[in-house]
């Protein structure tokens, strides 16, 4: 069983901690995995990162930058996470643009993920749509679960298609907005939040976007079965660097 | 079926096009997709359209018989006289079609991106004549090197935002638009200013360009006794005055079709625009097209003289033309636009933008015979390139 479904299946709320790999130092990317799996989160996703990052808000486009800046690459993430499953053992997810997985030979692509251990891909430019016609397939031969989006503005109708698609967790976008622009929740989201449960989807959902503390967490978590964390750790580890880790952690759970 | 060069049902030019969007940015994608060619063909719509491209931008646009230009390289060359429009460039075509389109959506706000802000200048200027909130992203770079096209959009009135992220040019300013998008999903509409973006973008520009293509058939017909050239030029940054200007002779072979792209100092010089040649398949902007880009995805940074031709992408009907060998591409470096624009000066006392000239500089690199008839988009006028005419040549 992917591992994802494992953790799914655990009789708690699941943290989920979003980072740019290669950020804030090339070499920086597992020691980030080992520590966040130490201080209690129970998913990670791993961004590979992109020049042009349409989803995204300033902090992660620019730990982005800075990531390429010091040399990443998709064949540089896989070396480095060549003996990651010796030492990690929750879920991990390559988040990441479409185009360069485009240039790897998406098929070389998922072939590597399964190689190294990864659970699953979460691409947001990559429709849902032309994932079902071309490339379902190959992520399938791969064992590797492709998570899609849905946002407030998502119709119940294709909210029912994605679910009838998914095959581990729904990402339930908390706002239309890009990665990083929110800060609290207020009736708008809790309406939302309420919606999507009253409908009983065949997925767990877990939600992204907006949340940064204790506070928003509980609140994203109330209906859903997780929340991930984005931006607000990705300028943990600005200030802080690989250290304190768990300190970050302490503050959400 | 029927082989064509124009948008399958699927939103596609061959393997180029569709809609490779995030999640958040279905709604509004979609929501213009399932309306546009509805709402274009409503005869009120039409109607209203057209009488502004009339009285409001002042078409049709004259197809001038170039005599001198023609004797210099023993051929027939045609401009057609985009540089004419109001504003200045064939842009305002396409903003029109646009704002009529954003109205009957129902929406109240409009952003653009511009890169040397003939885009920005022409949605800032149809926002004005609708009454309607206009935001412009610009990159902070071509903030500074445009200056006099961001106080005419201060003008007439657009907020203009620099794009502070990436490289701080036209692709930033675009991501800065659909992000701006992203946020704001219900009351706005994005007007991109070309044949890029994801579908039904490039097909919906296209189409409002392809008034270009209309008059030149009946123009041509008057005036040579045919609706057919021999060949179309046009330039290519994104591609929107290309697609206007071959867009109702794409599946007639007998005309021939030259596409000009940006050489800038060289294709192979590091500093090129020359997205055909340099680019690979990949996705840019919600469009698989060809793209320049490093061997691992990452889009790479253009370069060229003429700030429109500087997008390191291209519109996916071109990719499609460039692939089927359809069209001839040829890329022009800045000095041989240069030459060619200044040329244009002197023989037919046009100045032309360096976009234009770029198209203009093809007779040095080819020759046409006697008798070919040579349709050439003279896509804008020189007035916004001054300061780069003044600079290169120590005016
Ligand atoms: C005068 C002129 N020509 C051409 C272009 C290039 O755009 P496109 O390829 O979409 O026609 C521009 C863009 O700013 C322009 O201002």
């Amino acid at each position: 069983m992917n591992r994802i479904n494992q953790k799914l299946e655990e009789d708690k709320k699941l943290l989920s901690i979003y980072f740019t790999a290669g950020y804030p130092n090339i070499n920086d990317t597992v020691s980030v995995i080992e520590n966040l799996e130490k201080s209690g989160v129970d998913m990670i996703e791993i961004g590979l990162p992109f020049s042009d990052p349409l989803a995204d808000g300033p902090t992660i486009q620019s730990s982005s930058t800075k990531a390429l800046h010091n040399g990443m690459t998709s064949e540089r993430l896989f070396e480095q996470l060549k003996d990651v499953r010796k030492t990690v053992s929750i879920p991990l997810i390559i988040m990441g643009y479409f185009n360069p997985m485009l240039q790897y030979g998406v098929e070389e692509f998922c072939k590597k993920c399964q190689e190294v251990g990864i659970d699953g891909l979460i691409i947001p430019d990559l429709p849902v749509d032309v994932y079902n016609d071309n490339y379902k397939s190959i992520f399938e031969k791969y064992g590797l679960i492709n998570v899609f989006l849905i946002t407030p503005q998502t119709s119940e109708e294709r909210i029912r298609f994605i679910d009838s698609i998914s095959k581990g967790f729904i990402y339930m976008v908390s706002s239309a907005s890009v990665t990083g622009s929110q800060s609290g929740f207020g009736a708008i989201q809790t309406n939302y939040f309420e919606r999507i449960a009253e409908m009983k989807l065949k997925n767990p959902q877990i939600v992204g976007f907006g949340i940064s503390n204790n506070e928003t967490f509980t609140q994203a978590t109330k209906h859903a079965k997780g929340a991930i964390i984005g931006s607000a750790f990705v300028k943990h580890l600005t200030t802080n660097g690989v250290d304190n880790i768990e300190d970050f952690v302490n503050t959400i759970l | 079926m029927k082989k064509t060069y124009n948008i399958n049902e699927k939103g596609y030019y061959g393997e180029f096009g569709g809609a490779y969007i995030p999640e958040m940015l279905y709604p509004n994608v979609e929501e213009l997709r399932q309306n546009y060619l509805k709402i274009m063909a409503e005869p009120s719509f039409q109607e209203e359209f057209n009488a502004l491209l009339k009285d409001y931008v002042g078409r049709p646009s004259p197809l001038y018989f170039a005599k001198r230009l023609s004797e210099k390289y023993n051929t027939k060359i045609y401009l057609k006289r985009e540089d004419l429009n109001h504003t200045g460039a064939h842009k305002i075509n396409n903003t029109i079609g646009q704002i009529l389109m954003a109205k009957r959506l129902g929406k109240n706000r409009i952003i653009a991106e511009t890169g040397a802000g003939q885009h920005g200048v022409a949605t800032a200027t149809v926002c004005a004549l609708m009454g309607i909130e206009c935001i412009v992203y610009m990159g902070e770079i071509d903030i500074a090197r445009q200056a006099p096209n961001v106080a005419r959009m201060k003008m007439l009135g657009a907020t203009v935002v620099p794009a502070l992220s990436g490289s701080r040019t036209l692709k930033d300013a675009t991501n800065e638009a659909i992000r701006d998008w992203i946020n704001n999903p219900v009351d706005t509409h994005y007007i991109i200013g070309s044949v890029v973006g994801p579908h039904p973008y490039p097909d919906m520009v296209a189409k409002f360009q392809a008034v270009v293509s209309e008059e030149i058939k009946r123009q041509l017909l008057e005036k040579e006794g045919t609706e057919d050239p021999t060949y179309l030029v046009a330039c290519v940054g994104g591609g929107s005055n290309a697609a206007g200007t071959y867009y109702h002779y794409l599946d007639n072979e007998a005309v021939n079709i030259i596409a000009v792209e940006a050489a800038g100092l060289g294709v192979d010089s590091g500093e090129s625009a020359a997205t055909s040649v340099l680019g690979k398949e990949g996705i840019i902007h919600g469009s698989k097209t060809l793209l320049m880009q490093t061997h691992d995805g990452q889009i790479t940074e253009p370069y060229s003289i003429s700030a429109g031709l500087d997008y390191p992408g291209v519109g996916p009907m071109h990719a499609n033309l460039y692939k089927t060998g359809r069209a001839e591409f040829i890329a022009i470096t800045d000095d041989d636009a240069m030459k060619a624009g200044l040329d244009l000066c002197k023989l037919e006392g046009i100045i032309p933008a360096i976009e234009s000239s770029h198209a203009l500089a093809v007779f040095e690199h080819k020759i046409f015979k006697p008798d070919d008839i040579v349709v050439l988009n003279l896509s804008g006028r020189g007035d916004k390139d001054l300061q780069n005419y003044i600079d290169y040549f120590k005016l």
